[in-house]
């Protein structure tokens, strides 16, 4: 019997960071890895690789995901933002650039290992529900491990653009 | 010493935001993984599956033509090119280890032992070799249990130690029987502190390059101390230190655990050496929990006797825990040990005292230094022990440790055990905390609760912890491990300074102390200093991070070399001038007489006439606007910090859930360097406090098999379960340097896992129940509750 051979690779083209890109992918490498790793675009960082740290997480279509629970070859036709491209000032109405800022001067950020994930994360809630409580703002970073704050400073800058941004 | 010269400058204590964040938050840092030379292999390791077992036989040969893959390394590969390396520290007494290698050669002694090493040309790849190799394992008889590793009839993991000990310590004072014989109260306990790890975000990581046309070997190392890493490497593989260059780029995490030696990392650099290209391994997080070294897993048993008035007449501890099959190497596995036999109670007029710490091997993960290395466990008994004799005695547990703190005349304290505790604000610590988080207030409200069926608890904690340690700590022990640190600062041709500093950053904010007390002492702006770190080709000889020693250390080194390029501008100036320096001062990057502010030269003119119109320099005068200048802690074995925490927890007596409400810490660190940077180490150190305290533990099978090694059974605390951590500061600086700071990092993980259980037991009480085992899960709570049997 002629089984047909799964294919090893595929074609796909995306968008990352409003750039089109049109690359012959391993079917099953993850979207963090061909990120890092084929495009350098390293501030996607890899901690756990099955979905539980978040150092991970990016924008596709809009919507953060997990870059390690998510295949490269499922982001075919997706528009995909990494840290590099929201922390190139005005993404997202600047909400990523409040919130740099804030992280900056409250020191909300020690290794830095978590950051850029954490920005993102936190990105979606400021846009999402700026009136967002203090409790809602632990909760919805719930899902971004910070082994080195105690997540108070991160919470505290997070407020802070909040803060601003619902003008309360 | 006379108080630092600040020179008018603030930014000593000034809460600036770090330079070198900048990069991090736009995702610009750069971590090891981060780095892809030309060439560069990647490195997959097959670990063994058992806890115990004999490698019957090993087949690479299928792995070794497999797709990508370049080189298969075995045990004995490496073996042939790597010396073996003990763990043992020499000033310790009796310590014993025996010898281990990168990778195991004949048998496997704990689940996650490096056996072997796969170099391909992708990771993946690299993995798919490695379920080529064909291994066949004999099972071996496993210890996993410390409290059975010295019975007769427990196999003995290393014959020709004669036994499962690697260390016994015993530390007495005074005549603790008599103590004991005329007690009128004695409370005792068995307290358990779970082995737990220290999870950092960023794995381990390392990218060895051997150049063997020039015989060079550059290392890119997720590591805290890049010169230790430096003489390992050239001791073991045989190469002069002129050979080996380590670099510790952005690092994601240290926490101590990148303070030791692993086999699957020294293995790729095996694999450097002998291919002559780039080898890279990154642990992975499943690798990461059976590889990482990990930490507090003790038992003590202690008791303390006191007097009908409610005198502490004295102190016993039995302390157990079980290390890995090795102690670590080459910081040895005795740290921890050393920390609970010294420390128990030292907070307090203890009376006689008797402890004994001793180390078992097992065949569980690696076991070693981890932030605050033993001082959460002596903190759990010591306080435990206070909440215990304050309930006995029916005093309030705050004017119970008030009465028993050392008395302020009592400094300089030796303590039997060896360490010195120079100068601590323990009563002012109290009081401040109290204040702070309104005590009074909280225990009507606790009171009130109660009636209503809400029970809250309070915890107090205080601790007592060593920073800016000596050589007593390593060297002393035959340990190659640097005590002093140094800095190199030089002026540049525009007036900035350059400062190299043997200090190395894991986020802790290394970067920024070297910069704001450089700048401070200089007097030049904070913006003009550029900070160079953790490469031992561009900075001085040091031991990094670690023991809270950066700040201390590091930052005295800087001080002065700031002093020192200071005087040697001034000098220059004068000459120039034809007066005298100390009429000159610094500020602002402007040379100033000191009586008027008056401006005479700009740095920049001062750089620009040393180094471009040396015409304009007298024949006889040499300016030196590069210097070094070094510091060592040799006062004591180091200096002694203290500080005092509290949490206020609510206890859902049906579930035996526990919210945390509040929690306040007030630490002594000398002088701050920058309160922003400090308050946040003190919160991110307190919460891995708490995680012990409510959630992590490395559950492991009896047949040594770790059971929950994955972030998905591991629970750390996260954002939403963490409460907010207030933070105030009492000020002893230490006279053991001019800048007077003492360390800040590990303070928070000390005392905080103590104070939460303090804070459930006191939620208990009225229950009688009483939990003395972390982390405190609402089954230990149900169960001591009585509502599991």
């Amino acid at each position: 019997m002629n089984t047909p051979k799964p294919a090893t690779e595929l074609d796909v083209a995306f968008t990352v960071n409003g750039e089109r890109v049109e690359r012959r992918v391993p079917v099953r490498q993850n979207l963090a890895d061909f990120l890092r790793d084929t495009l350098g675009l390293t501030g996607t960082h890899v901690g756990c690789e099955h979905g539980v740290c978040g150092a991970c997480t990016l924008r596709c279509n809009g919507v953060i995901v997990r870059a390690c629970l998510m295949l490269a070859v499922q982001a075919d036709g997706a528009d995909i933002v990494t840290i590099e491209g929201a922390a190139t000032g005005n993404y997202d109405g600047a909400i990523v650039a409040d919130l740099q800022r804030e992280f900056h001067q409250r020191n909300a950020l020690q290794c830095g290992f978590c950051t850029p994930a954490m920005l993102l994360t936190a990105a979606e809630l400021v846009a999402a529900r700026p009136q967002a409580s203090r409790e809602e703002i632990r909760a919805h970073l719930s899902g971004n491990y910070c082994r080195c704050t105690g997540y108070q400073s991160i919470v505290d800058a997070v407020e802070s653009v909040c803060r601003s941004r619902s003008g309360t | 010493m006379s108080a630092p010269d600040r020179s008018g400058n603030t930014t000593i204590g000034a809460a600036l935001p770090r330079t070198n964040a900048l990069r991090l938050l736009s995702g610009r840092g750069q971590y090891v993984d981060d780095l892809n030379p030309p060439r560069c292999l990647h490195a997959a390791v097959l670990r063994s599956p058992y806890a115990h077992a004999r490698i019957a036989s090993l087949d690479v040969a299928a792995a070794a033509i497999a797709p990508g893959v370049v080189r298969v390394l075995t045990g004995r590969d490496v073996a042939a090119m790597c010396d073996p390396y003990v763990g043992v520290l020499k000033h310790v007494p009796g310590m014993q280890s025996a010898a281990q290698l990168p990778l195991a050669v004949d048998r496997a002694c704990w689940q996650g032992e490096p056996v072997a090493l796969v170099a391909a040309t992708t990771r993946a790849e690299a993995e798919d070799a490695l379920a080529l190799i064909e291994i066949e394992w004999e099972e071996l008889p496993v210890v996993t249990d410390a409290e059975t590793a010295l019975h007769p009839d427990t196999p003995v993991i290393h014959p020709e130690l004669g036994g499962n000990l690697c260390f016994e310590r015993v530390v007495t004072e005074g005549d603790v029987a008599a103590a004991f014989a005329q007690a009128a109260h004695v409370v005792e306990a068995e307290f358990i502190t779970s082995r737990h790890t220290a999870a950092t975000l960023e794995p381990r990581t390392i990218l060895a390059d051997f150049n063997a046309a020039d015989g060079q070997l550059t290392v890119w190392h997720s590591t805290q101390v890049p010169y230790m890493m430096q003489w390992i490497i050239a001791r073991h593989f045989r190469l002069a230190e002129t050979q080996v260059r380590v670099i510790a780029p952005d690092v994601g995490g240290g926490f101590g655990m990148k303070i030791h030696i692993y086999g699957d990392e020294m293995a790729a650099v095996a694999a450097s050496l002998l291919l002559g290209r780039p080898v890279k391994f990154v642990a992975d997080r499943l690798e990461s929990f059976v590889g990482d070294f990990h930490a507090r897993g003790h038992r003590v048993r202690a008791r303390m006797a006191l007097s009908k008035d409610g005198d502490i007449l004295g102190v016993e501890a039995d302390d157990l825990y079980g290390i890995g099959p090795y102690s670590g190497y080459p910081r040895g596995s005795a740290n921890e040990g050393l920390q609970v036999s010294n420390l128990v109670c030292a907070a307090y007029r203890r009376g006689a005292y008797r402890a004994v710490s001793r180390a078992v091997f097992q065949n569980k993960a690696m076991y070693g230094q981890y932030r605050a290395v033993g001082h959460p466990v002596a903190c759990l008994v010591s306080e435990g022990l206070m909440d215990l004799a304050a309930a006995k005695l029916g005093i309030d547990p705050a004017e119970f440790r008030r009465r028993h703190y050392l008395s302020p005349e009592s400094y300089p304290l030796k303590l039997a055990g060896g360490p010195v505790l120079e100068k601590l604000s323990q009563h002012e610590a109290l009081e401040t905390l109290l204040q702070m988080m309104d005590y009074a207030g909280l225990r009507t409200e606790q009171k009130k609760l109660r009636t209503q069926g809400i029970h809250r608890g309070i915890g107090l904690a205080s601790f007592v912890e060593n920073s800016n340690p000596s050589a007593a700590t390593y060297g002393q022990g035959g340990v190659s491990i640097a005590s002093q640190d140094s800095c190199t600062l030089k002026l540049t041709a525009t007036g900035g300074v350059v400062a190299a500093s043997s200090i190395t950053e894991c986020g802790q904010g290394g970067y920024a102390v070297i910069q704001q007390v450089v700048a401070a002492v200089c007097g030049v702006p904070f913006a003009q200093v550029k900070v160079v770190i953790g490469d031992t080709e561009t900075t001085p000889v040091g031991g990094g991070v670690w023991g809270s020693r950066g700040t201390g250390i590091c930052g005295e080194a800087a001080l002065q070399a700031g002093k020192a390029l200071k005087a040697n501008i001034l000098a220059f100036v004068a000459r120039l001038q034809e007066s005298e320096a100390s009429l000159y001062d610094i500020r602002d990057g402007q040379v100033i007489r000191a009586q008027s502010g008056e401006e005479v030269m700009t740095l920049e003119a001062v750089a620009r006439t040393a180094y471009f119109r040396t015409d304009q320099v007298p024949k006889d005068f040499q300016p030196e606007l590069t210097v070094t200048r070094s510091y060592a802690q040799k006062t004591y074995n180091g200096a002694y910090t203290n500080g005092i925490q509290a949490s206020y927890v609510e206890v859902d007596t049906e579930t035996g859930f526990i919210k945390l409400l509040g929690h306040w810490v007030v630490d002594d660190c000398g002088t701050v360097i920058n309160p922003l940077l400090v308050d946040e180490q003190i919160r991110g150190a307190c919460v891995q406090g708490i995680g012990a305290a409510l959630f992590e533990q490395c559950v492991y099978s009896p047949e040594g098999q770790l059971m929950n090694g994955s972030l998905m059974d591991y629970l750390v605390p996260m954002a939403g379960e963490m409460p907010d951590i207030e933070v105030g500061h009492t000020c002893t600086p230490t006279a053991t340097s001019e800048l007077g700071a003492k360390g800040a990092g590990e303070a928070g993980t000390a005392g905080a896992s103590a104070a939460v259980l303090n804070a459930t037991n006191d939620a208990l009480g009225p229950f009688g129940g009483v939990v003395s085992e972390i982390p405190v899960t609402p089954e230990r709570i149900l169960r001591a509750l009585g509502r599991l049997s």
